[in-house]
């Protein structure tokens, strides 16, 4: 067995047992600790596939930025004192038999059907590569992207500040 | 078979990014479908692009699209921070007219 083979199975057992800890856990503060895990395995993955600024992009965008926006979040919708920080959950032993039988099916798919691989050499770096491709063949859409990141800033900060207080 | 079976585990490759993509969309799902709190069903979304995510980057590891993908997925990230920021704000407005975030109770369209 390879080093790599057994750093993939330690990341993804990480991913996974993190993920469904997010699912049986009833503190939400906890799921969203179980959900830094969870990225974090994911940016290791990235890191096994040699896609290093997306492994790097991850850490920054969802554990630096969306992590902590959730957790924000949290804080901003309890009320009290740890008295609503308990999630309760609907339905939880059929949707979690359905998608169990759902994820068995699409693993034999996986497995039973012979995908064309074509393993390519390894690259240095990815950096070079997405900033020729950002800037000639996907301008349009990294533009588009651009404006649409102001119009989602523009919307969430027009919904969050213009709360009405009933006093 | 017994052998082949440990031998293809031994060797990860594109089915077990693929396989792993799978199991982490059906957590996503399940975690979406099961909670009442809006918070943890935005994570479940999370978890969803994730595992879109690495499919997309194990394809494009495992093919000829070698950046195209990584491309897609960057993108994705930040349609899910975009979207993240969205919810949030949101759920605060939820938050503020009916003073709870459980999906059950929200069932008015018209404030």
């Amino acid at each position: 067995m390879e080093f790599t083979a057994i750093l993939f199975y330690v990341f993804s057992i990480t991913t996974l047992g993190s993920a469904l800890f997010m699912v049986f856990c009833k503190n939400i503060v906890h799921a969203a600790f179980a959900l830094m895990f969870t990225l974090l395995g994911v940016a290791a993955l990235y890191v096994l596939l040699f896609a290093d600024f997306l492994a790097a992009t991850q850490v920054l965008v969802y554990v630096g930025g969306i992590l902590i926006l959730i957790l924000f979040g949290v804080m901003l919708t309890t009320q009290g004192f740890s008295s609503n920080l308990k999630a309760l959950t609907t339905n939880l032993l059929p949707v979690s038999v359905v998608m169990a039988f759902v994820a068995a099916g699409m693993m034999y798919v996986f497995y039973t059907s012979s995908w064309p691989v074509v393993v390519m050499d390894e690259p240095d770096s990815t950096i070079t590569g997405l900033g020729m491709l950002l800037l000639h063949e996907y301008m349009l859409p990294f533009q588009i992207t651009g404006v649409l990141l102001l119009i989602a800033i523009i919307g969430a900060l027009l919904m969050a500040t213009r709360i009405k207080h009933p006093n | 078979m017994e052998n082949s079976f440990l031998q293809w585990l031994a060797q990860p490759e594109l089915t077990h990014y693929l396989m792993l993509g799978a199991m982490l969309f059906c957590i996503g799902i399940t975690l979406v479908l099961t909670r009442r709190n809006v918070i943890m069903v935005l994570m479940g979304i999370e978890l969803i692009l994730n595992s879109a995510n690495i499919n997309f980057i194990a394809f494009s590891r495992y093919s000829v699209i070698t950046l195209d993908g990584h491309l897609t997925a960057l993108f994705l990230i930040i349609l899910a921070a975009a979207e993240a920021a969205v919810a949030l704000a949101i759920v605060l407005n939820i938050y503020n007219r009916f003073k709870t975030i459980d999906i059950d109770e929200i069932s008015l369209l018209k404030g």
